[in-house]
């Protein structure tokens, strides 16, 4: 028998279905991984025993024949953003250190009802800022991947999802939750070999997720291949009351509704995507997929998205912004660190507190997103940059009345090692060119791997699709995935 | 009344003010949580994870709170807007878990509305003016601390985080104390009318922040200050006549008015700078990216229309011109919702149960509730909530007035014993029944004109004031049943 | 717009952030960095289009006013609502003693 760890989400679910194995053999031989994989550091907190609570309860609702749910059997690695219930939820900032919430969220509600077992709390972002893993409080999160010219450069995984991008590619677990922003789910997954989708804007429930920026942030799963994704997406998706910007809308049958038939459909190459000085293998990669997708029966289209460039910039003014809000709750009041100097008074005591639980980044973010809220600046920053999110919006619209679904790169390289970027916050947001335009507009848009660049590091292709269209997006990854026939992983070192 | 001049050494001036009222929305749970509302709750037991800022917490707007704002609104004929939305007021402080308020600055709820205020609540007709309504918007209440518990600490209890606010901003069209006074109270009067806001000054319900500057008349606005959370309309006329004060002793000493926030102090009367907010203001409001514009539909705006209730001064004309009531009676009834209301559902039953129309009892009763039984219920000390001032009760009591079956004196005798004792009211009604047998009281006023010879001489001699006490004798004897009309009647043909 | 030490500590201080002198030299060159970056927007022609307010349509859903209707957010929690609190008293938050 091959080693359950190599199994994905579908065969796990279906191999506990059919009795091959329990699913408390699943967990342990996951729980075994991640104990063994310290040195990736992708945990901030590892949880074998809830992993095994679910597995046995898994087990006995088979042998009561009791049906077990989307997700029955396996286990899975939860993004320390999702808050979870008597377990340490930090965002991976000291601010939080500690913090157990007495809630589970909708995301991870969810998926427990849908029978997964959780391994452990992932590492990220701080806070989810960041494209490389190395604003964590508790560490940098170390890809397993390393480049081909047989050095031991630590490599980035990407991030914000860093942590879940790494274990999964790492066999730790057959799949993970994500977050993405602005590139969180797309970009670690493309660094990984990996596939990760962000739903429609709305379709997860934000509840219980510590927010970044709350008009962008999305759940999504991340996991080897599109099928598992689409399984797990069925699982965490769903209408919740408790957020009200989440879509009262049906869930799709998104794994029924695989096809990768493509005959019929329309691909959009964005002209804008193709930058100069466009990495030569990002690009020989993305020409590879749309001969994939022609292939696929797909009839590929040029369209245009004139209004690419000022995406970047326009996210950062709106998420920090949306940021220095949403983390203005962090003052050492109602849990979390509190850090009070002697004869502090509250306002000392708040920005005490601030400045010694959040991160580098976190601060950086906080300051540009006070500077552009402040009196005199809101309409120069802000309200200019949600106007040119609406133009990025129509720019999409437009592009889809002319094709179903778009093409484009994850991100404009491969992984860097980590160390190389850290120092240029710029060049570091510059990571997210390509994923961000669909977070700004809201769309459904997903990673799938799609080759080694000529370092040995993957690659990934990006489909982005119309509001509520994630079978359209899945589907076009899933062609893409037959064709690629990615089967590269990293070589076990750690 | 707007002539309201303060005397400075230098001259006169005038006085502008602008209320900043914040109602407290009735519901049953917070603006945007499932906590409970409830005043004076144990600390921090009516708050949710949602109301604490719990990371991850999303606020869900509740119905009812935008519908008492939207109903409040049109009560001021105000403009509504069916497409508003909130924004995030940002700053830092320990009631205020989210650090910041959700609140309405860009698109508030309801826009462009006015109150008409009398200027002398004496004369509910005299003359009147109006009061130019900004916008009302809704908004989050915060927290509160308490001080003086421990040595070193404030303690928060987040109880009131949360809960539903409507600020109503008013225009700087108030010129007297007298004028932002009747402003506070007629709002007042509105949104318990409405049933939008309870009013319970003392428990915070509603509280004003009180815009005061000075100017030389007819010169362009001052530099004003904000008086912080008033809760009383007392107050509200205070704040403005000492801070209006304070603000022409400064300019006249040579001194300039800073725009600041500023706290009452009752006892001394005083209001003093606020130093805990001294910190620059800079509040960097944008929208709130947890929620997605308000957008009202005609089917709720119908709604909130048709269940407006008659509005005071609507019900006060109604009472005059379709009741007959006096002004003055009018004026009395519908001051507060509570006595119309009472009023009204004791109307309906007096008029059923003696089968006559209101306006025909309107009278009686508007007398019975407004000047007869509050000296019962005061002297007895029986408050109006009390069972045993039931509606049944006290229509029993007015339709036998009405009736002739009882006088108006037995009656409050009545009442009055059955506030203080258990009795069978229906019975002693009856047993109490004025008697209009003329030969009965005939021969009460005999043996009483008889009993009483030497009073009959004087009164004949010409001392006409012991009519009245032939009358009571008469009354007496017969144990207060004989009718006040025949036994004068008798009186007076007996006494010749 | 650029901005310099003295505009970086009153944002710091807005956010409450401490920051040491060495922090806010080191901040002023990489703020300025950024702004100056996303001040390209200021290129775009906007004229006649409206902020974006909701990214998908959608509109706001109301709740029905009902005390507890989801026991998650729920009030009657307090032990809960106080179970991180760095400092809690006798049902209360504490917080270090502020004058008004
Ligand atoms: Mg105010
Ligand atoms: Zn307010």
């Amino acid at each position: 028998m091959t080693d359950i760890t190599d199994l994905g989400v579908a065969a796990i679910r279906d191999g506990v279905a059919g009795g091959e194995f329990s699913a408390v053999e699943v967990a342990e031989a996951f729980n075994a991984n991640v104990a063994a994989a310290q040195a990736l550091n992708a945990f901030i907190v590892a949880t074998p025993d809830a992993a095994l609570d679910a597995a046995r309860a898994t087990d006995a609702r088979r042998a009561a024949g009791q049906p077990l749910g989307k997700m029955g059997g396996v286990p899975i690695g939860m993004k320390d953003l999702f808050a979870t219930q008597g377990v340490q939820t930090t965002a991976a900032s000291h601010i939080l250190e500690g913090f157990k919430p007495e809630y589970e969220s909708t995301v991870s509600q969810n998926l427990w009802n849908a029978g997964a077992g959780m391994l452990g709390k992932l590492n990220l972002d701080q806070f989810a800022m960041g494209s490389s893993n190395e604003t964590s409080y508790f560490g940098n999160v170390i890809s397993p991947w390393r480049r081909n010219d047989g050095g031991n450069a630590a490599m980035a995984p990407g991030g914000s999802s860093g942590g879940s991008s790494a274990a999964v590619s790492a066999r730790l677990c057959p799949a993970a939750t994500g977050t993405d922003t602005g590139g969180s789910i797309r970009q670690p997954a493309a660094f990984t070999g990996i596939s990760g989708i962000k739903p429609t804007y709305g379709r997860c429930s934000r509840w219980g997720v510590v927010a970044f920026a709350s008009s962008l942030d999305q759940a999504g799963p991340m996991a080897r291949d599109v099928r598992d994704c689409a399984i797990m997406l069925e699982a965490m998706a769903g209408f919740d009351p408790k957020d009200a910007t989440s879509l009262d809308l049906p869930v799709p049958e998104w794994e029924a509704g695989l096809n990768a038939d493509l005959r019929g459909k329309k691909v959009g190459v964005p002209r804008e995507y193709r930058v100069d000085g466009l990495d030569a293998d990002v690009a020989a990669s993305w020409d590879r997929g749309i001969e994939w997708l022609k292939d696929a029966g797909a009839e590929v289209v040029e369209v245009s998205l004139p209004h690419t460039r000022y995406a970047l910039p326009a996210y950062y003014i709106i998420a920090p912004a949306e940021a220095s809000s949403n983390l203005a709750r962090y003052d050492g009041v109602r849990y979390g660190l509190r850090d009070l100097p002697d004869g502090a008074g509250l306002q000392d005591m708040y920005a005490a507190t601030r400045a010694a639980g959040f991160g580098a980044e976190v601060k950086r973010r906080i300051l540009i997103g006070t500077y552009v809220l402040s009196a005199g600046f809101y309409d120069a920053y802000y309200t200019q940059a949600q106007k040119v999110r609406t133009l990025i919006s129509h720019d999409f619209r437009n592009a889809f009345t002319e094709c179903d679904v778009i093409l484009a790169p994850t991100t404009p390289t491969a992984a860097f090692g980590l160390g190389e970027m850290v120092s240029d916050p710029l060049a570091m947001y510059l990571n997210d060119v390509f994923a961000v335009p669909a977070s700004l507009a809201g769309l459904p848009a997903m990673s799938v791997p799609a080759g080694l660049n000529r370092e040995g590091l993957p690659l990934g292709l990006q489909i982005v699709g119309r509001p509520f269209d994630e079978q359209g997006v899945l589907n076009a990854g899933l062609a893409i995935e037959a064709r690629a026939q990615f089967t590269a992983k990293p070589e076990k070192w750690w | 009344m707007s002539n309201y001049r303060i005397h400075g050494a230098t001259g006169e001036w005038e006085v502008v003010i602008g209320l900043e009222v914040h109602a407290q929305i009735t519901s049953q749970s917070k603006l945007f949580s499932g906590a409970a509302t409830a005043f004076g709750a144990e600390p921090n037991s009516q708050v949710s994870l949602v109301d604490a800022a719990m990371p991850g917490m999303l606020p869900v707007p509740n119905r009812e709170c935008i519908r008492q704002a939207v109903r409040t609104g049109m009560a001021i004929q105000a403009q509504i807007n069916k497409w508003s939305r909130f924004d995030r007021k940002n700053y830092f402080y320990a009631d205020l878990p989210q650090g910041y308020q959700i609140s309405q600055l860009y698109h508030p709820l309801v826009g462009e509305g006015s109150l008409e205020v009398v200027l002398d609540e004496k004369d509910p007709e005299g003359s009147t003016k109006t009061i130019g309504i900004e916008r009302i918007h809704v908004e989050q209440d915060a927290g509160k601390l308490m001080h003086d518990q421990h040595p070193t600490m404030s303690y928060v209890d987040l109880n009131r985080s949360g809960v539903a606010l409507m600020e109503i901003v008013s225009r700087p069209d108030m010129r007297s104390p007298a004028e932002a006074g009747a402003y506070l109270a007629k709002l007042r009067q509105i949104l318990r009318y409405v049933g939008s806001c309870d009013g319970n000054m003392d428990q915070g319900s509603m509280r004003a922040d009180v815009n005061v500057s000075v100017r030389r008349p007819g010169e362009p606005f001052g530099t004003r200050t904000e008086t912080k959370n008033v809760n009383s309309v007392r107050f509200v006329m205070a704040v403005v006549e000492s801070e209006a004060r304070r603000q022409v002793d400064l300019i006249e000493d040579g001194g300039t008015v800073v725009q600041e926030t500023r706290l009452y102090d009752p006892d001394k009367n005083e209001t003093r700078s606020m130093r805990s907010k001294e910190d620059a203001h800079d509040y960097r409001y944008f929208p709130d990216p947890d929620l997605l514009p308000l957008e009202l539909d005609d089917a709720f705006l119908e709604e909130c229309r048709a269940s407006l209730p008659e509005l005071p001064d609507a019900k006060r004309h109604r009472y005059e011109n379709a009741l007959g009531l006096s002004t003055y009676n009018a004026a009395a009834l519908t001051a507060d919702v509570e006595t119309a209301r009472e009023f009204e559902t004791l109307l309906t039953s007096v008029a059923k149960a003696a089968g006559k129309g209101e306006a025909d009892v309107a009278k009686r009763v508007a007398n019975w509730v407004l000047s007869e039984r509050p000296g019962l219920l005061n002297a007895n000390n029986v408050a109006s909530s009390d069972p045993k001032n039931s509606i049944e009760a006290n229509t029993a009591i007015v339709v036998a007035t009405e009736s002739g079956q009882i006088s108006g004196s037995k009656a409050k005798e009545i009442f009055e014993k059955h506030l203080t004792s258990d009795i069978d009211l229906a019975a002693e009604i009856a047993a109490n029944q004025q008697t209009t047998d003329t030969g009965a009281i005939e021969a009460a006023v005999d043996a009483v004109l008889a009993a009483n010879a030497d009073k009959v001489e004087q009164y004949r001699g010409g001392k006409e004031a012991l009519f009245g006490f032939f009358v009571g004798q008469t009354m007496k004897a017969m144990q207060g049943k004989g009718n006040p009309q025949l036994v004068n009647q008798v009186l007076k043909a007996k006494l010749g | 717009m650029s901005v310099d030490t003295a505009t970086v500590a009153r944002i710091a201080s807005l956010a409450r952030i401490k920051v040491s002198e060495a922090e806010l030299e080191a901040m002023v060159p990489e703020l300025n960095g950024i702004l100056a970056w996303v001040e390209q927007l200021g290129e775009v022609d906007v004229t006649g289009i409206e902020p974006m307010t909701a990214v998908i349509e959608n509109s706001l859903r109301l709740r029905d006013d009902v005390i507890g209707a989801d026991p998650l957010t729920a009030g009657g929690r307090r032990d809960a609502v106080l179970a991180n609190a760095p400092a809690a008293e006798h049902g209360f938050f504490g917080v270090p003693k502020v004058i008004e």
